[in-house]
């Protein structure tokens, strides 16, 4: 009894679960595999594609001593937390004001935050580029920082906002009596209890910045103010020559922050991702 | 400081605070004040190069010369262009035909990880990968997976004695559209899986013990007690995916540049051509905002049915 129904687990749970995982990670596994190879073992098709005939970590060194890929991890750090920390002060501020303030236009300012989250990057590169042309950021830092706020406080907001409107307004409005301003009340009562929400929102906002690719490309185009993502693509990939296992190497590099940031945090991601549409 | 000044400074100081401690209690100001910083950044990068692309795209501009205004012919040209119908015909295909396989596997995904596992955790970082590291980065592996010489899925059909020679995956239209939209469906699966977990994990477990003791079997469980619950999950989610795929870009610039022959561009990759690699600024605003009306579609949908669900 007890072995067939740990065999029908196995067939309703763990294989579907391998089909799954083998069909999700093989990309990260055959990117794996390339980046340790020698270059000369691709061309050979005798060997198997699938394993690794002769380790090596050359492709490594010559994305190190070759390419500007430090730099690249550099530029797309600064950026990523600038703009990350200014678009959370932005998103408490708006967010705050949303959940409990009655203003002029407070009731139609929350859909109009909805909506532009939905604005997409496409949608405005090409007169986003005149902007950045006529401000003189073109190659600076400055042009990412400011503008990937546009994608992240809409949605850091919108998140926050329903976050604070989870803590009991009680708690506020005694506060009030006892003479606390509404400021004092915000910072000293209202973020220690959404730190859980403030953490969402901030890695939501911080992987969102590591893996933009459209501005960074119009933006940047000088090689050592390259982001990793556009530097790796435009910089490695040669019309002559292509540097596969560098290729690999640097697709990999530039995706494990974001994968160790996230494996960190799995829970508020989670809740993050879903906060839209459970909260809303 | 001079002996007068220092003995009436604390009087001033401290009227002049309580005025701006008042105007900070005052609801409506301070709200207004709170939303500024956001609102000014939203303005000058988002709404303003929004009207302006508005304008741009009424214009001849071309890259480094100022252009003149011409009405509406950038959008009527744009009509007789076969390379736009193929982008428009290829970006409803890349955005809607990829949404039913996303959500079946999603949820195939979602029902596989709402079991007690080992090493549930790490397993659902591990699948999460897709969606989480930059697209542009599992993009280029794709790539090369796709590759005409090194392509391990050839070698693998070849040792298997199905195919004679390597598949050129990018080269022909039909396979490339194909293949791009797969790593779409690859991407988004981890997404639809965990929100749609997230959904399983809010059905009530009395629902489900109730159900049992009342005879349903698995199948009218999953039909009659969760579906109903995930059912409003799965169209925020599919509503949200369509928007992004719509307007996605990197995607298909990394795989083909639009290429063979311009057929598998989408809206995005084909703009970027026109008015990045070509120049034509104006041409090019054209193309994004003939986004504009399907996107506002999708949005106002999604925004009316979480209304609804809320």
């Amino acid at each position: 009894m007890m072995v067939g129904s740990e065999s029908h687990r196995t067939l309703q749970i763990y294989i579907p679960l391998a089909v799954f995982m083998v069909l999700l990670l093989f990309p990260f596994y055959w990117m794996t595999i390339v980046s340790l190879k020698p270059s000369s073992d691709l061309f050979d098709m005798n060997f198997n594609p699938f394993w690794v005939q002769r380790f090596t970590f050359e492709n490594y060194t010559y994305l190190f001593e070759n390419t500007e890929f430090w730099s690249w991890l550099w530029n797309t750090m600064i950026i990523a937390i600038v703009s990350t920390a200014l678009s959370i002060f932005c998103s408490i501020c708006i967010g705050y004001a949303l959940a409990r303030l009655k203003f002029p236009g407070s009731d139609f300012m929350g859909i109009g935050i909805f909506l532009v989250y939905l604005v997409p990057p496409t949608l405005l590169f090409i007169p986003m580029a005149q902007v950045i042309g006529a401000l003189n950021l073109f190659n600076t830092h400055w042009s990412l920082i400011l503008t990937y706020p546009t994608q992240l406080i809409p949605f850091a907001s919108w998140l926050l906002m329903g976050y604070f409107l989870t803590i009991p307004k009680e708690i506020e409005e005694s506060a009030l009596m006892d003479g606390c301003s509404r400021i004092q009340i915000l910072i000293r009562i209202v973020l220690p209890l959404s730190v859980p929400g403030i953490l969402s929102a901030t890695i939501f906002c911080f992987t969102l910045c590591w893996n933009e690719f459209l501005y960074a490309l119009i933006f940047m185009s000088s090689g050592d103010m390259k982001t990793i993502p556009v530097g790796t693509v435009s910089d490695l990939i040669k019309a002559d020559t292509l540097f596969w296992g560098s290729l690999m190497a640097s697709a990999l590099l530039g995706s494990v922050p974001v994968a160790f940031i996230y494996s960190f945090f799995v829970k508020y991601y989670v809740s993050g991702l879903t906060a839209s549409a459970v909260k809303g | 400081m001079h002996p007068s000044l220092q003995s009436f400074s604390p009087q001033r100081m401290s009227s002049s605070s309580i005025r701006f401690d008042n105007f900070l209690d005052r609801e409506s100001s301070l709200g207004v004040l709170l939303m500024l910083p956001g609102l000014s950044i939203l303005a000058v990068f988002l709404a303003y190069p929004f009207a302006l692309g508005i304008w741009l795209s009424l214009t001849d501009t071309r890259i480094g010369m100022p252009g003149e205004y011409i009405g509406l012919w950038n959008y009527i040209d744009l009509l007789e262009d076969d390379i736009f119908h193929q982008t428009a015909w290829n970006t409803m295909i890349y955005a809607l035909v990829t949404v039913p396989f996303k959500a079946i596997l999603g949820l195939g995904l979602a029902l596989v990880l709402n079991n007690h596992i080992r090493f549930s955790n790490p397993i659902r970082a591990f699948v999460m990968l897709p969606w989480i590291v930059p697209t542009a980065l599992s993009s280029l592996g794709w790539f090369m997976i796709f590759d005409p010489v090194f392509s391990p899925i050839s070698w693998l059909l070849i040792q298997m004695g199905l195919i004679e020679s390597n598949i050129n995956f990018l080269g022909d239209q039909v396979i490339a559209v194909t293949a791009i939209c797969w790593v779409n469906i690859w991407r988004g699966i981890p997404f639809f899986g965990i929100s749609i977990l997230a959904g399983l994990q809010a059905v009530p477990h009395e629902l489900h013990e109730q159900a049992a003791i009342d005879g349903a079997n698995q199948y009218h469980r999953f039909i009659n007690v969760t579906f109903p619950h995930i059912k409003g999950i799965i169209m925020i989610t599919s509503l949200l995916s369509i928007i992004w795929t719509f307007a996605d870009f990197q995607l298909i610039y990394i795989l083909t540049k639009g290429g063979p022959a311009n057929q598998t561009h989408i809206f995005g990759t084909y703009a970027y051509q026109v008015g990045m690699s070509a120049t034509e600024i104006g041409m090019g605003a054209a193309i994004t905002l003939y986004m504009f009306p399907i996107l506002a579609f999708f949005s106002i949908l999604l925004l009316r049915y979480m209304r609804k669900s809320a």
